[in-house]
């Protein structure tokens, strides 16, 4: 089975090029606002109501934001990259499934959960918030993992049906098998889904401690300085594992000159990868783990409130060298193991020159919308952090 | 690999049950956020109290059906790829276009005003939370332009925009701009959004009447009720006129729907409108009359080709006619569209085969077949390309070419009526806003109460018009739904079908309850 025809238009490959390129921009933006799933995870930590309100309003004030964020990612890769919606969400069914659901549980529990006459309790809509922030953080992690580790599927070009494998035994888990298929990296994978819970739980923390007024929650801020502590050495470990994965795994290729598009296997692709356009990838990479270090050093171990953005900053640059290394330097981003050829590359799943350049206009706005973001969060921040009073106060909408 | 039916009429099922769910709460959205605005505007411009605990009090209620909003459209979007896998691939390129542009411009605007807007009282001057509250407000009815364009597209995919393209055997898009300005678009989101307005005004002025009539917080419901008569007049007579232009879009541009919605199995000229009646679910080819096909009918001659050519005597094609063709109206047999459709596909596949062994002048002739010009006039070509989707029923029931009569026929014709009783209650409501008699009037009040459903069930079969009508087709005349599907084993989709049921009516339960609780305890003290 050959793939349809490679583009050997040069516009075309770059507006690809662009186009994973933003997406590796959402991708790393998005692990930034993961840290509302990673503060749904530490409701534990507040030991009264008042904390526990702390934490839920300075929560509930952002959710939406990584929400959409998610949405967003899903419509450029619908709009750039078709054949990968089709084929990764279509195919690794489950997966996508869980995640959904696990962001629609969340969307309503902020706003629920204390409202008078609760139906299902209090205790249903923590529940969903931890739901969210542990399932979906490891199975969004996964799914990333098998940007390397590679899926189970075949494609046929030209009736476009869609084939996804069995695992060994027989059973078809759509997706699922990326989590037990040890023979197909999921070791790497659920290492991958760890990292990214964990990461998402630090930031969390962080985010708390510099959102929540440290003198009057004295003691909820120390707690969540052991959390951080203590997810860091977690962090730690499930980074040694991805990055010795990375770095020794053979690697999905092809050559983007290459009209045929054939896909080849190459020993220590990903190392190439980041020292590829003069190691650019790999400095960015080494500055955003010590940014990201510098932010729980801040604030997980010393006494700043800013550790947040450090970890944050950080975090967004290692997401783009993540997604610039899976997709970029003529690598398929979404390779498959089942039939080698089958694997989707930036060239071979992507919209029409004429929609990514359509696109590329209109990704013009997209500065002005992140502008407006930041401002109205400045707005947001400049009057200080949560106190009590504003928790407790009936006109501004807190939960 | 074969498709199992019982599998595509799940993912219908799912696809239909996410959709509805959704729809519960977002024309509520696209309505209730302005009239916060309004009253948030009489509140900045009076500086009076009370104006800012009725912003307030119907803010809330706003955020209540917001949350479940943002979940159920999240399923949604990511279902294009999970249950239709085929779609998205065919028609990904066009499709999801506008998604992204709506997640772009739209949702961003929606969600970051949002949070000020909800949590900024105290944050931010008046001047920057009005702002965010009409922010928040156009980027909702932003959100419904792009993806009615989206939608739009399903119902007209016209080679204005978009052409087959023989390399990739994708649909791909041509021009963006001729798609977002379609017309069929246009009213559809006209006709949405300001049937969003009239649900959010039939609400408040249901929920006001609902005070007045228990002599609860009267002085807020007046002035509540004052703006959504005032609003919901407009708006719901907007809803018929736009309706109107919306059903003359449908009847030339997706005959087979019109003709269900009427239930005209023969083509008429000077066709009426049945008013009142009950059709029978019939296979069109084997009609010969339409008397046949009526339990009862209540008939206003010659209305719907007035709405739907525009003229008094036109003629208006029913099922049979699409069906065996009317040379003397130039409609072609069913069996030339398949004909026509079948050799486009022949045409691909040679393409692909030549392609493979390398024969250049095959490929040319293939390709030059594909896109050979099958019929032209009015300004428009039509190729063998255009067709292809055809092709998919050649050598099957020709009955399968046209939606069920009477689903589409009730669900249209019950959100008609609905639409006119709107506008009855409205004109009521405000003339007796105008002459200070809204609180006295019991018998109007509890008709306002009784109302407050209603636009639920018209915009839900608004919907199902729209969406049954199309069939058989996702995308009309190229896609058929039964080739959209995911291939993938019933039980997964049943599972999830379940999935999202369960939680979506726990949660939707959990939420009127919530809603009915605020309501009950009222403007003050609702926190
Ligand atoms: C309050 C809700 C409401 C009311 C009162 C009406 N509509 Fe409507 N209608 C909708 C809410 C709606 C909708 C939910 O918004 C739909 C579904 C699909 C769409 O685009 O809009 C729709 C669809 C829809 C369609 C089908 C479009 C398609 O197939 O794509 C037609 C022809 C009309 N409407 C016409 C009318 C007319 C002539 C009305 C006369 C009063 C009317 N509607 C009242
Ligand atoms: C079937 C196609 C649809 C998809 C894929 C879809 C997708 C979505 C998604 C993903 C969200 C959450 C956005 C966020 O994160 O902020 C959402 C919310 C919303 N959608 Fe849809 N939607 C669909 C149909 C519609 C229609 C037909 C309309 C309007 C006519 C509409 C209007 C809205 C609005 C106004 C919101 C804001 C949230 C709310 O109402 O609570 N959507 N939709
Ligand atoms: C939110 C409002 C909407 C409602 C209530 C709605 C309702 C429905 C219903 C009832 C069906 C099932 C029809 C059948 O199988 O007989 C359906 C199918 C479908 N609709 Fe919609 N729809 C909505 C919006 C949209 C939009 C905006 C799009 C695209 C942008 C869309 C795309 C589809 C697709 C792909 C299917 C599945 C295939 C099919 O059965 O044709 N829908 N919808």
């Amino acid at each position: 089975m050959t793939w349809a025809p490679y583009t050997v238009d040069a516009t075309h490959f770059y507006l690809q090029v662009y186009f994973w390129l933003i997406v590796a921009v959402l991708g790393g933006l998005f692990l930034l606002m993961t840290f509302v799933q990673g503060g749904q995870t530490l409701f534990h930590t507040a030991k009264d109501e008042t904390e526990e309100r702390a934490i839920l309003n300075s929560l509930g004030r952002k959710w939406e934001l990584t929400f959409t964020t998610l949405v967003l990612f899903g419509g450029a890769l619908y709009a750039a990259f078709p054949l990968f919606y089709s084929v990764s969400f279509g195919g690794a069914y489950w997966v996508w499934m869980l995640i959904l659901f696990a962001f629609v549980l969340q969307a309503v529990s902020y706003e629920y959960m204390n409202k008078p006459g609760n139906l299902i309790g209090k205790g249903a809509y923590k529940f969903f918030l931890y739901f969210n922030g542990v399932v979906g953080m490891v199975l969004i992690g996964a799914a990333v993992g098998t940007f390397f580790t590679g899926s189970n599927f075949s494609y046929d070009p030209v009736t476009r049906v869609l084939h996804w494998g069995t695992a060994p035994d027989g059973i078809n888990l759509r997706g699922l098998e990326a989590a037990i298929d040890f023979r197909h990296g999921a070791w790497f994978n659920l290492a991958m889904g760890v990292l990214v819970f964990a990461a998402a739980r630090i930031l969390g923390a962080l985010w708390l401690i510099n959102d929540i007024d440290n003198n009057e929650f004295p003691e909820l801020i120390a707690r969540l300085r052991g959390v951080i502590k203590r997810c860091f050495v977690v962090l730690l470990i499930a980074l040694a594992i991805v990055l010795a994965g990375l770095l020794t795994m053979k690697g999905y290729a092809y050559n983007i000159h290459d009209p045929s598009g054939k896909i080849y296997m190459e020993p220590g692709k990903y190392l190439h990868n980041l020292l590829s356009f003069g190691a650019i990838p790999l400095l960015l990479l080494l500055t955003g783990l010590v940014l990201y270090v510098i932010g729980v050093l801040k604030s997980g171990f010393g006494t700043s409130t800013r550790g947040i953005w450090f970890s944050g900053l950080g975090i967004v640059l290692i997401g783009i060298v993540i997604f610039v290394i899976a997709g970029l330097f003529g690598t398929p981003f979404y390779p498959s193991y089942a039939d080698l050829q089958s694997s989707l590359t930036i060239q071979n799943s992507s919209g029409s020159k004429y929609t990514l350049e359509v696109m590329a206009w209109v990704s013009i706005a997209v500065p002005f919308v992140l502008g407006y973001i930041i401002w109205v969060w400045y707005q947001m921040k400049k009057a200080g952090p949560i106190t009590k009073e504003e928790i407790a106060d009936p006109e501004s909408h807190a939960y | 690999m074969a498709m199992d039916m019982s599998m595509l009429e799940w993912a219908r099922a799912q696809f239909a049950m996410t959709a509805l769910f959704h729809f519960f709460f977002v024309p509520f959205t696209l309505g209730m956020s302005f009239i916060v605005a309004f009253f948030e505007t009489i509140y900045v411009k009076t500086g009076k109290q009370e104006w800012k605990e009725i912003t307030q009090f119907w803010q809330l209620i706003f955020a209540i059906n917001f949350a479940l909003g943002l979940s159920t459209g999240i399923i949604h979007e990511f279902e294009f790829g999970t249950n239709w896998a085929t779609y998205s691939w065919f028609v990904g390129d066009i499709f999801g276009a506008p998604l992204a542009v709506e997640g772009i411009v739209a949702f961003f605007m929606e969600a970051t005003f949002a949070a000020i807007s909800f949590f900024g009282w105290k944050r931010v001057s008046k001047g920057v939370h009005l702002a965010s509250s009409w922010l928040l407000a156009i980027g909702s009815n932003l959100s419904a332009l792009w993806i009615l364009i989206a939608n739009g597209f399903m119902q007209h995919p016209s080679n204005a925009f978009l052409k087959v393209d023989i390399d990739t055997s994708r649909a791909v898009m041509t021009n963006f701009w001729a798609l977002i300005t379609q017309p069929v678009a246009q009213v559809k989101f006209l006709h949405t959004i300001s049937a969003g307005y009239t649900l959010a005004s039939v609400f408040v002025l249901g929920i006001s009447a609902f005070y007045l009539l228990r002599g609860k917080h009267v002085e807020f419901a007046k002035k509540s009720a004052a703006v959504a008569a005032a609003f919901g007049l407009v708006s719901s007579i907007f809803v018929a006129v736009i309706g109107d232009d919306h059903a003359y879009e449908v009847t030339n541009t997706q005959p087979t729907k019109i003709a269900a919605m009427e239930g005209l199995y023969v083509g008429e000229k000077g066709a009426g409108i049945v008013a009142i009646g009950i059709p029978k679910n019939l296979p069109a080819s084997e009609v010969s009359s339409n008397d046949q096909a009526w339990v009862f009918k209540i008939e206003i001659p010659h209305l719907l080709s007035i709405l739907g050519k525009h003229s008094f005597n036109a003629y208006v094609p029913g099922l049979k006619d699409l069906i065996d063709g009317n040379p003397q109206y130039g409609i072609w047999p069913l069996s030339k569209l398949e004909k026509i459709g079948a050799e486009a596909r022949a045409d691909l596949l040679a393409y692909h085969e030549a392609k493979a062994r390398g024969d250049q002048a095959a490929m040319e002739k293939a390709k030059n077949d594909f896109y050979s010009v099958v019929w032209s006039g009015d300004g428009v070509k039509l190729t063998k390309s255009d067709l292809i989707g055809y092709g998919f029923f050649k050598g099957k029931n020709p009955d399968l070419i046209h939606p069920p009569v009477p689903p589409v026929f009730f669900s249209f014709h019950i959100m008609v009526g609905l639409g006119f009783w709107f506008i009855i209650l409205f004109i009521w409501a405000w003339i007796a806003v105008v002459k200070g008699s809204f609180e006295n009037s019991k018998l109007l009040q509890q008709l306002a109460v009784l109302s407050v459903p209603l636009p639920w069930i018209a915009t839900s079969f608004g919907w199902m018009t729209a969406e049954i009508g199309r069939q058989p087709w996702t995308v009309f005349g190229l896609l058929p739904t039964a080739e959209s599907a995911t291939p993938i084993a019933l039980a997964n989709v049943q599972a999830t079908f379940f999935m999202f049921l369960t939680a979506f009516v726990i949660l939707g339960i959990a939420e009127l309850k919530i809603l009915f609780t605020v309501v009950k305890h009222g403007p003050k003290g609702a926190h």
